[in-house]
């Protein structure tokens, strides 16, 4: 019997790390490509180890694009969406879930309206939103569309409505108004809901590629995913300065998640259950 | 007297529900009007826009001009729209159905007592982190014709000179690998956390009843773990009928597989932001919609058949 649990074992960690390889292969591939030279690059046989680690790619990629504004415009962009998205999200949340009020279904349905409909049908009209204010090319264009978030409403919603009423009753008697049960002892219950949507808005945020491509045309107000994306343009077949670039645009995401692992895990898998 | 004092109270105390309610309705109406103004500017008048722009067409100065039809009736001839959908729709047979089943496979063997259950964890999950840029450039250098990796490593078996991204017959497929790839950390991840909700007792009487692990998986596992699937199964396939950005970046506009594998998000970006005909942009998105309607009432219905709620 323990043998048989012992070779099943075998089988699953076999399996998982075949699986694992494959998920790291595109990511070593990229590493490895970023230190080689270009010649080296395009040898046959391809070479694991490179011969004279080229590190000078990553100075290049870094003279010949504007990687420091990329990091602040995505940081900015973040910021600022996540802030806002987190706050006015649980604001209404809390309102849909735990006041009655006239009108609720109707709002609500707003709400579930938006999460229903495809993101591209919004674009051009936001374009033309962003147009008019003169926001193009600027990092209000990039969080405008994520100022506030449907989703993060629902959301967050769900962990309202899984609190105990008493806390809010006590509170009422208390001589609390709405604002203060909100502030004072509903956002502190939800913390992991609002970590869960922060980081849900990041991750989306800092993926998007369409909107950033539309609005900000300009190389310094592009963030990190169009930015990188116009390296490809200008480089088509450099394939070691493509990958250092990469490398570049990618770490600080991946040692974000590589840090708060659990958070990053725990938030996603929240979205999924309580949606 | 004492029934006049009754009523008295009664009317004190409507007065003061009724303070209190109104009280709530403005906290809750302030609550609320951020997102709600947010959402009605920037969802819920552009899809009111969006829907009339279909009817127009844009003329150079940036005027609307009304259309009727002809937007719609322009696409159902346009080859590259027909196309497209055909693209959009195998794009999402296929990356939907493989990518669920590896994601839970993968799920099922990590919700299993082993070690190092984190770090596979972490591992899967690292697409999602990265830049579809990112990604998208290392599987095109990965593809290389040339000099790439898969090549090289298919020359050792003999085959050799495989056109991953520009012979029209495979490209598309090689865009799905890449679509698979990439989200298989996310549904494991949720998959993972509706297998870990599931009673250990269960599997503990199974174990005593004498089935074996297959049987346990489709008496158990599945039946129980169907609502969170049918989540997945439904965000991976909109997401799907949405894919963008992966074509955009790995199929150049001059490769001669762009017919076969160009989405209609793709045909939709092209036209509203490169050729600048908004009004035909409206109408392939507006078409997508349509699609994305139909499949979801489908799943709708379907799901009846296979997803148990408890």
């Amino acid at each position: 019997m323990k043998e048989i649990i012992k070779s099943k074992r075998i089988i699953v960690h076999s399996i998982l790390i075949i699986g694992s390889l494959a998920m790291l292969l595109p990511f070593i591939w990229m590493i490895i490509t970023s230190l080689k030279t270009l010649t080296e690059s395009t040898q046959v046989p391809p070479t694991i180890i490179p011969r004279q680690f080229k590190f000078s790619n990553y100075k290049d990629v870094w003279d010949l694009l504007p990687f420091g504004r990329f990091y602040v415009n995505t940081s900015l962009m973040l910021i600022f969406r996540i802030l806002g998205s987190v706050f006015f999200s649980a604001m209404a949340a809390y309102a849909f879930a735990r006041i009655k009020f006239p009108g609720k279904d109707f709002f609500f349905m707003i709400v579930l309206i938006q999460m229903m409909i495809p993101g591209q049908l919004f674009i051009i009209p936001q374009y033309n939103i962003v147009s008019k204010l003169g926001l193009l090319n600027t990092i209000s264009a990039l969080v405008i569309p994520g100022i506030v978030s449907a989703f993060g409403t629902f959301l967050l919603r769900q962990f309202f409505i899984g609190i105990p009423n008493e806390l809010e009753e006590a509170a009422i008697l208390d001589g609390c108004n709405r604002w203060q049960i909100f502030w004072r002892i509903m956002m502190p219950l939800t913390k992991s809901g609002l970590i869960a949507l922060g980081i849900f808005t990041a991750l989306f945020a800092w993926k998007d590629l369409m909107w950033p491509l539309i609005v900000n045309v300009s190389i310094d107000k592009m963030p990190l995913s169009s930015g990188l994306a116009s390296l490809q343009g200008q480089y088509s077949t450099n394939f070691p300065q493509l990958m250092a670039g990469s490398m570049i645009a990618i770490w600080p995401m991946l040692l974000l998640f590589i840090i708060f692992q659990r958070q990053f895990i725990e938030g996603i898998a929240s979205t999924g259950s309580k949606s | 007297m004492v029934i006049e004092r009754n009523t008295q109270k009664a009317t004190n105390k409507a007065k003061k529900i009724n303070k209190k309610n109104l009280r709530d309705y403005g906290w809750a109406y302030l609550m609320i009007a951020p997102t709600i103004l947010g959402l009605i500017v920037l969802n819920i008048w552009p899809l009111i826009q969006t829907c009339y722009l279909s009817f127009t067409r844009t003329s150079g100065f940036g005027k609307n001009q009304w259309v009727g039809l002809d937007n719609y009736i322009r696409m159902f001839s346009d080859s590259s729209v027909i196309h497209a959908v055909i693209n959009t729709l195998e794009y999402t047979v296929i990356s939907v159905p493989v990518g669920v089943i590896i994601s839970l496979f993968i799920a099922v063997l990590l919700n299993s007592k082993i070690k190092g259950k984190t770090i596979y964890r972490t591992i899967y999950f690292l697409p999602m982190v990265s830049a579809p840029a990112a990604i998208a450039m290392v599987w095109r250098w990965l593809y290389s014709s040339d000099y790439g990796l898969f090549n090289y490593l298919l020359s050792l078996v003999g085959i050799s000179g495989v056109k991953w991204l520009t012979d029209p017959n495979i490209a598309l497929i090689s865009v799905i690998i890449v679509g698979i790839w990439s989200t298989i950390g996310y549904n494991m991840v949720i998959l993972l956390a509706g297998l870990q909700e599931i009673p250990k007792s269960f599997y503990e009487a199974a174990d005593i009843d004498g089935a074996g692990p297959i049987r346990q998986f489709f008496a158990i596992t599945f039946p129980l773990v169907s609502p969170t699937m049918f989540f997945v199964v439904v965000t991976t396939m909109i997401g799907s009928l949405q894919v963008f950005d992966y074509i955009f970046m790995m199929i150049d506009k001059t490769n001669v597989a762009m017919e076969k594998t160009q989405s209609l998000v793709y045909l939709f970006y092209k036209y509203s932001f490169i050729t600048n005909d908004k009004g035909y942009g409206s109408a392939i998105v507006m078409l997508l919609l349509i699609i994305i309607l139909i499949i979801t009432v489908i799943q709708l219905k379907l799901q009846k058949k296979w997803v148990h709620y408890q």
